[in-house]
Parts: C-alpha cells; sequence; structure tokens
C-alpha cells in the first residue's frame, strides 16, 4: 500500500521534474546529478561481495541487546 | 529548571571473521579488543578493569512492577572490558564488541565520541587483522540486526531528573520514538516480524521488527519501546538515567545529532512541564511497525482521544513545543549552540521529509540508502528481493573505508578530522568522563578499576581508595583540571581530594 502510494507520488514527481527540466540551467544540474549517480553506481558495483548470495547467507550474528 | 542532559551512545557491532573455517563471536570480539590494546602498547590484561560494583540492571523505575529472577538483565564479569582514556568502555557484550561513548554534555559532542567510537572499531579491525596468524580478515558493521531475526542493539542514554514522574517519561517517549523513526532509521531490505519474513520490502528502521511490548525491563527478549531499566550511574536520590533501546545505529552523522539531540529536548521540555498535552498512542507496538513500513511517511496514528495524526504530524507538533520552549526557557539544558543547531536542522529536515526526502541523502541514513539502492536496481534491472541488493543493505554499514557503501554517498559531516583524532584518546572536558578519563592517562599503574561512577585506587596503602563520581556533571575539566596538573601522584590526588 505505502509502496504503491510511493511510486505513484514519485512518478508525479518525475512528471514535475520533466516540466522543470524544460528551463535552461535547470537540465544542466539534472545531468550533473545523474553524472554522479553513475559514478556512484560504478563505484558500487566495484564495491559489491564477489559473491552477494552466499555473503547475505553467512552474515549471521548472535542476538544481543 | 530541566537538568543538564547528559548523553551517552552504547553501540554493539556485528562482527564477521572472513578467510577462517570456524569461528566464535565471542572470541572474535574479545580478538578484535585485545589487538587494539596492544596496538597501543597496552596489553588489555593490565590495562584498567571495569568495576562491576554498582551494575544494577535489574532494578526497575516502576516500583510496583513484578520481577521475576529469570528475566532479570544479566552483567556479564568475565569478557574482555576495557576503559579508555578518553572516557568510554569498550567490551565484550552479548557476543559482539561494544563502544559506550563517555558521558556527553550535547548531542554535538555525542556525535564526536560515537564517530571517534567508529574510528577505533576501525583500528581494532586493522589490528586484529595484522597480528592474525592465519590470514584471517577482521570486518566490523554498525548495523542492528543480521536480517534473520537476530537484533542486537544501539542505546542512547539520557540524565533525567528524579522528579518526574515516570509515567510522563512513558507517555512522551512513546511519542517520540515512534514518529522520530522517518529520520532516526537507518533503512533495511525485508521484514524480520515473527511471522511476517516479507522478502521484496523496504523499511525505515532495523528495530522497528523486534519489539513487542510498549514498556518493559527487558532487552534482549520481549523488547519494550520504553525501557525501565532504573540503574542510573549517579546519585538515585536526584537522578534518572533513561535507558533508550529502540534506535537504530546511524551512519549519517547528521542522523546521529537529530537522533540524540531531538531526545535530549523532548525529555528537556517534559522536565519543564510543557509536555502535558502530548497525547498517549494507542496500540504503540503495532504503530512503531507501521510507521517503520511506510515508506510514504502517512502511515495513521491513532491517539488515546481518538484523534488520528501521522509521524511528520507528531513530530511537527513537538518541533513546535520545542521552539516555544527555547524562547521562554533557553537552552542551557542541551547546551546553547548544539541545542540551536539541533531546532535548525529537525525543521529543515522534517521540511524536506515532506518536500523532497532525497534532499536528505548523505543526512539521513534510510533516504541514502534508498537511493543507492534504487539506482542500483534501475540500472540491473532487479528489485528489493535480489541477493545483490540484500547485500548492498549490509555493506552499507560496513566499517571498511573501501566497502563503506554509507561513506560512497559522501555524507555530511558535522565534525572535523582532527577532532576526531584527539576524541580517540582525550575524555570530553564538560562531564565526569574528564576526570575518568584523565585519572587514567595520567595515573593509569595506580588505577585497580573504574566505572561510570567511581574510580578505584592503588595508592600503596594498606586499603585500596575508591573514589566516587555519583554527579555527571561534575569533575569537569573546569573543576579538577587544575588539581589534576598540581598533583604528581594518585596518592596526592587521593588525599587532596578527600580534604
Amino acid at each position: 500500500m505505502a509502496e504503491r502510494e510511493q511510486k505513484s507520488k514519485s512518478s508525479k514527481a518525475n512528471e514535475a521534474k520533466e516540466e522543470i527540466e524544460e528551463l535552461p540551467g535547470a537540465s544542466e544540474e539534472g545531468e550533473a546529478l545523474k553524472a554522479e549517480l553513475d559514478d556512484l553506481l560504478d563505484e558500487i558495483d566495484d564495491v559489491l561481495e564477489t559473491n552477494a548470495e552466499e555473503f547475505v547467507k553467512g552474515y549471521v550474528q548472535k542476538g544481543g541487546q | 529548571m530541566a537538568i543538564p542532559k547528559v548523553i551517552g551512545i552504547e553501540t554493539e557491532y556485528g562482527i564477521m571473521v572472513r578467510g577462517a573455517a570456524e569461528w566464535n563471536p565471542i572470541s572474535a570480539s574479545s580478538t578484535l579488543i585485545n589487538a587494539y590494546s596492544r596496538s597501543l602498547n597496552q596489553d588489555s590484561t593490565n590495562a584498567v578493569a571495569w568495576d562491576f560494583v554498582d551494575e544494577s540492571p535489574a532494578n526497575d523505575a516502576r516500583q510496583s512492577a513484578p520481577l521475576r529472577a529469570a528475566q532479570a538483565p544479566i552483567v556479564e564479569t568475565h569478557l574482555v572490558n576495557a576503559v579508555l582514556t578518553n572516557g568510554a568502555r569498550y567490551y565484550v557484550d552479548h557476543a559482539h564488541p561494544e563502544m559506550s561513548t563517555p558521558e556527553c554534555r550535547d548531542a554535538l559532542s555525542a556525535v564526536v565520541y560515537d564517530r571517534a567510537g567508529e574510528l577505533i572499531l576501525i583500528d581494532s579491525m586493522n589490528a586484529a587483522t595484522q597480528q592474525s596468524l592465519t590470514g584471517e580478515t577482521f570486518v566490523v558493521y554498525k548495523d542492528n540486526s543480521d536480517r534473520k531475526g537476530n537484533a542486537y542493539g544501539t542505546h542512547e542514554n539520557y540524565l533525567l531528573d528524579r522528579a518526574l514522574p515516570f509515567s510522563d517519561v512513558v507517555r512522551v517517549a512513546t511519542a517520540h520514538f515512534i514518529s522520530r523513526q522517518v529520520f532516526t532509521g537507518s533503512g533495511k531490505v525485508g521484514s524480520e516480524q515473527p511471522g511476517n519474513t516479507a522478502k521484496g520490502i523496504y523499511q525505515l528502521t532495523q528495530r522497528a521488527d523486534h519489539f513487542e511490548e510498549p514498556v518493559g525491563l527487558e532487552t534482549t527478549l520481549k523488547r519494550p519501546i520504553v525501557n525501565t531499566r532504573d540503574e542510573p550511574h549517579a546519585d538515585a536520590r536526584r537522578y534518572r538515567r533513561q535507558h533508550v533501546i529502540v534506535g537504530d545505529a546511524n551512519m549519517c552523522q547528521v542522523a546521529t545529532f537529530l537522533k540524540v539531540g531531538t531526545t535530549a529536548i523532548v525529555f528537556a521540555m517534559a522536565e519543564d512541564g510543557l509536555l502535558d498535552g502530548v497525547e498517549a498512542i494507542r496500540e504503540p507496538v503495532v504503530t512503531l511497525q507501521a510507521v517503520s513500513r511506510s515508506l510514504a511517511l502517512d502511515a495513521v496514528i491513532e491517539l488515546q482521544s481518538g484523534k488520528t495524526t501521522t509521524a511528520l504530524g507528531l513530530q511537527w507538533d513537538l518541533l513546535e513545543k520545542a521552539q516555544m520552549w527555547s524562547d521562554q526557557y533557553g537552552l542551557e539544558s542541551v547546551g546553547e549552540t548544539s541545542g540551536k543547531l539541533v531546532l535548525e536542522r529537525w525543521e529543515q529536515t522534517l521540511s524536506a521529509l515532506e518536500s523532497d526526502p532525497t534532499s536528505l541523502v548523505g543526512q539521513i541514513d534510510w533516504v541514502t540508502k534508498k537511493y543507492l539502492l534504487e539506482g542500483y536496481m534501475e540500472r540491473h534491472g532487479c528489485d528489493w528481493s535480489d541477493p545483490r541488493v540484500a547485500a548492498l543493505d549490509l555493506q552499507y554499514h560496513d566499517l571498511r573505508p573501501d566497502k563503506c557503501l554509507a561513506l560512497k554517498a559522501n555524507p555530511e559531516v558535522l565534525v572535523d578530522d582532527a577532532t576526531l583524532e584527539l576524541a580517540k584518546v582525550n575524555p570530553p572536558e564538560d562531564t565526569r568522563a574528564f576526570f575518568r578519563g584523565e585519572v587514567l592517562k595520567r595515573f593509569s599503574s595506580q588505577v585497580v578499576a573504574a566505572n561510570w561512577d567511581s574510580i578505584v585506587f592503588d595508592t600503596g596503602e594498606e586499603s585500596l581508595q575508591r573514589v566516587p563520581m555519583m554527579d555527571p556533571t561534575k569533575g569537569t575539566k573546569s573543576m579538577v583540571g587544575a588539581l589534576l596538573d598540581e598533583v604528581n601522584s594518585a596518592s596526592e590526588l587521593v588525599a587532596r581530594l578527600s580534604n
């Protein structure tokens, strides 16, 4: 439920963003943000544990407080 | 008037040993702490021990509450336990390495010592890995669950006036703890709620799934939203220490700052009688979990009167009261500079959560993690149930700088590196932690044991000398700094203190 609402909100946000992006300057900012995220995702690809599934399975902690 | 809100944060870290066929978390945690002590050229068996004489975690703030011995928290005395020169306690608790910050006088200082604690854990990982003869790698995670139903805590502590009725603490704290999740949550992929272990979801907090009671004494089973442990580590006639077990460990400094800063203000306002209008919440446990699962931040919160609101509604109400309280009473009880900054950031954060949560990347953990993981999912065409996303959810909390996902988002820093380096070895100057830390720095060979509220000296006389520190606001640099500079030995110090 919350998930669906979130999606509808973000699609609204996307519409709003498209309108804004037509303005000069704003699209440059949008491009810069996207490039920043792209760089970040490249880094994340490098950082990700090699065998993600095994890593997640092996992460077992004893309960604490 | 509200009393000074002395603050501490205790973090139980997750631990992994990689490259070992078999390993045990208790000995791994001991190895980690011993390796750190050795890296300081100090064997932890010679280091100053923790003194358990005043530990009483089974005391209940609800005086009439029944206590069965089997439920009483256990004081563990046999594990590695060190007192650091910055006034912190670094030890093994329930199969985890745990760092308890020294007593801090405001939220900014709590951020400094929380982050200095992380740096000490990083030094410890490096030392243990380097010292391993079998090529094992020690890795520490600052998180609160293994995503398989096992949770471990990040606890906060606040000094309260004993005169504040405990029923007020429960009502006000419940409202704040449930609603503050919108900025304190560290984000989690999946659910660990018994009977509802959904995989393909994301929620605000790691801890909400693990709570079962509105109020209680437990910390490891049937965890309560408001913990009733009455163990002030101070003069019990004047003080209470509110032990808060419901929060997440934060990677973002801004999140830690807001978590402890807003909570200190809420308790200070309660002491000044300004929160009589804050209503109790119906079904607190269900509501805590509903708020954690509402990414749109619109979960309905039902109040005792039948009125309804949301987490943001409750937070705006508390903020508005805090602004009025600040005008009327001033910010002395929470520290002027820090308190002013809390009020500013609190307002900015609530506004941003309403209008553009993504603008809080690098400030609020659940937002930051969601941004990174959604970007990843879009690039790779996968969803929340993908094992790579689950791995990144854990790696967000990996303290190794080259593996830490949170660091990739370039989180905003509130304290500079030079301050943090000093905070690894020096205590805060404005609480009793100053006395504890400075005594350890100067006279450790004559200190037999130390704990939160006393230090035991062996000055060479027939009996050991215990110096009590029953007031967390005393023993500051301005009170004892000159005296410490004047004396040349622990015996001289004890003699001067007894005069």
